[in-house]
């Protein structure tokens, strides 16, 4: 009998397998992209589209979606780039109140029965306010701790995938191995059978949020860290970006179903399908489209690999 | 009395309350001097989000997780297209506009056999779909701005006694639309499948025929709408869609239309249109600069459907 692979693990085999594909695709393209310096290059925007991700798979996996990810990420970015450098303390004062304001909305949204995507469509308003309030143009200077931070030189392996990688380790201990994770993964699995063991589902829900807020926070800290200037437009398409980055990841609309370790290599695949495109040197006209189309493609090879999947579990 | 309580009890009423509050609000500080223009650009601007929106609502009628997010993409490239097609000619303008509902139908059997052959979330899918439509527009348009006909430009923009040419336009949709989605079986279709699709399934109900006309349907509406607008602001411009995204949501959602699907209403869509309008200008009015409008934007959103929901417990 040959070993199975269980479920959770061919969840996360699909997204590694596209993003190994993706790799390679690259490397044969470019293979100066195989060095320290090049990794760091194709992997470094991924860093912040990571935590957004991560921080919108803690929104999903209590069966919500927030629509505001990319204005609150660029919102972050503006705090980070004016209050955050100028003000240290004060700048740290808003984004904490920034999270509290996102567990709130947890609370709101459940003790009122909102449908998350409503609220959170009106929050992405009054985050590009606030965001448009603080720079109205692109401007501010990102803290000198945040660009040191992301342009760090480690040993071994660039910050880019060293930082990936710490991000899903603390995302997977935090989400899959604490007893916190577990609640908040079961509220997005059955809300009733959560409440009827005796957990609040109020503060699981009011957590998840909050976690999220925190995860949207470092973003937005990373992206300042790494553009060295804001602009309230910075992060707009975080928005689709990390909801499309926790699908490509295995995770689901509903159910709890997610995977921290998947979201951040889908994150990865989202980037460096950018990067591919342009060693393919297809037009900037069909960029776009292009992303569309590898998007279309790893989720195709998503459906195949389940059919094998469920095949092989039927023999 | 009791007729005032059936009327408090319609989704669709707070929309229309809220907008009404905000025209008022905006009509007492100009003193009442500019209520025929207010009114006028608000039908005018509202037409094209309530064409949207109707579109819009069909779709998140089918239930959770149905959302079509290829509605900009889709108005930007049947704007760019038909106006390079019919190129200021005004004998062109059927032509044209054909042209834009063929776009429509393309988009919305791709969303459709996507969903449906490859099994992805409706967003997922519509989303992959509008990079690649985004990507024709862009590579259609080249940056070039193409004037509309005159004939078209002049209609678009023009009053029929006293109301906007678009507003009637969208209101001979809406008409339509409240039709199929009351008095035909289509209409009861789509609910059906809403509220639960294995058992819309069981009843013999047609869901992929059904789903798949609604797509089509939504994305001919959105490239309708792209149309009419590049035409009323003289050109299509690539980002002419973008601010739909989130409006074509946002009406439906105002207007009493259940997120959880299943449940849909159109004189909803026209209230939160007219008021996601009035509420821009009442602030406009008031002075204020762009961050605090979309501040204030944003907290009535959120505060309208504080007052509103909570009506339908266990739906999220």
């Amino acid at each position: 009998m040959r070993p199975a692979l269980s479920a959770d693990a061919m969840r996360l085999a699909i997204p590694a397998l596209s993003l190994t594909v993706l790799l390679a695709g690259v490397f044969w393209l470019q293979p100066r992209a195989m060095s320290y310096v090049g990794l760091n290059l194709l992997f470094n925007l991924a860093v912040p589209i990571a935590l957004a991700t991560i921080a919108q798979m803690l929104i999903m996996a209590v069966n919500d979606l927030d629509l505001s990810m990319g204005t609150f990420v660029s919102f972050v970015a503006c705090v980070t780039a004016t209050f955050l450098r100028d003000a240290p303390l004060l700048g740290t004062l808003i984004l904490a109140g920034a999270v509290l304001v996102y567990a709130v909305l947890g609370v709101v949204i459940h003790l009122r029965d909102l449908p998350s995507i409503v609220v959170s469509l009106g929050m992405s308003f009054v985050w590009g306010g606030l965001a448009v309030l603080l720079l109205p143009a692109p401007g501010g200077q990102a803290p000198d701790w945040a660009r040191a931070l992301m342009t760090t030189k480690p040993p071994l392996a660039p910050i880019a995938i060293i930082a990936s990688i710490v991000i899903a380790l603390v995302a997977h201990l935090l989400v899959m191995r604490s007893s916190l994770g577990v609640l908040i993964r079961g509220v997005g699995g059955n809300e009733r059978s959560v409440e009827r063991a005796g957990w609040s589902v109020l503060a699981a829900r009011a957590a998840a949020y909050g976690l999220a807020g925190f995860f949207a926070v470092l973003a937005g800290i990373a992206l300042v860290g790494l553009t060295t200037s804001a602009d309230a437009n910075i992060a707009l398409r975080y928005t689709l970006l990390s909801i499309a980055g926790v699908i490509l990841g295995g995770g689901e609309f509903i159910g709890g179903r997610v995977s921290p370790v998947g979201a951040v290599i889908g994150a990865l695949t989202l980037t460096l399908a950018g990067s591919f495109l342009s060693f393919l040197r297809i037009s900037p006209d069909w960029q776009i489209g292009a992303q569309g189309v590898i998007l279309i493609i790893v989720l195709a090879l998503r459906l195949f690999l389940n059919r094998v999947e469920k095949r092989e579990k039927g023999q | 009395m009791r007729m005032l309580d059936r009327v408090a009890r319609k989704p669709w009423i707070w929309s229309w309350v809220a907008a009404f509050v905000v025209w008022f609000a905006t009509i007492m500080v100009t003193g009442g001097a500019s209520t025929l223009d207010l009114s006028q650009a608000a039908l005018t601007f509202a037409a094209f989000s309530i064409i949207v929106g109707i579109g819009q609502m069909f779709v998140i009628t089918l239930g959770p997780g149905n959302v079509d997010l290829s509605v900009p993409s889709t108005m930007t490239l049947a704007g760019t297209v038909a106006l390079k097609l019919m190129d200021v000619d005004n004998a062109m303008i059927l032509a044209g506009l054909g042209v834009a509902v063929l776009i429509g139908i393309g988009v919305g059997i791709l969303n459709y056999a996507l969903i449906k052959a490859l099994r992805i979330p409706p967003i997922i899918a519509t989303l992959s779909m509008s990079f690649i439509v985004q990507s024709a527009a862009i590579w259609t348009n080249r940056g070039l701005r193409i004037k509309p006909p005159n004939f078209l430009a002049d209609f678009t923009i023009a009053n029929t006694l006293g109301i906007p040419n678009v507003a009637i336009i969208a209101l001979v949709i809406s008409v339509i639309a409240w039709f199929l989605l009351e008095r035909t079986i289509y209409g009861r279709w789509i609910s059906a499948i809403g509220q639960s699709m294995p058992a819309a399934k069981m009843a013999g109900i047609p869901v992929d025929g059904t789903r798949f006309v609604t797509y089509v349907f939504c994305a001919v509406l959105a490239s309708l709408a792209g149309y009419l607008l590049a035409c009323f602001s003289g050109g299509a411009a690539l980002n002419m869609g973008t601010e739909y995204l989130l409006m074509s949501i946002a009406v439906v959602v105002l207007g009493g239309t259940a997120v959880a699907g299943g449940d849909s209403n159109v004189p909803g869509i026209w209230g939160a249109s007219l008021f996601m309008f009035l509420v821009v200008s009442m602030l406009n009015t008031y002075g204020l600069g762009a961050g605090i409008r979309l501040i204030m934007t944003g907290l009535i959103i959120i505060s309208v459907i504080m007052l509103a929901g909570g009506r339908q417990p266990g739906v999220r």
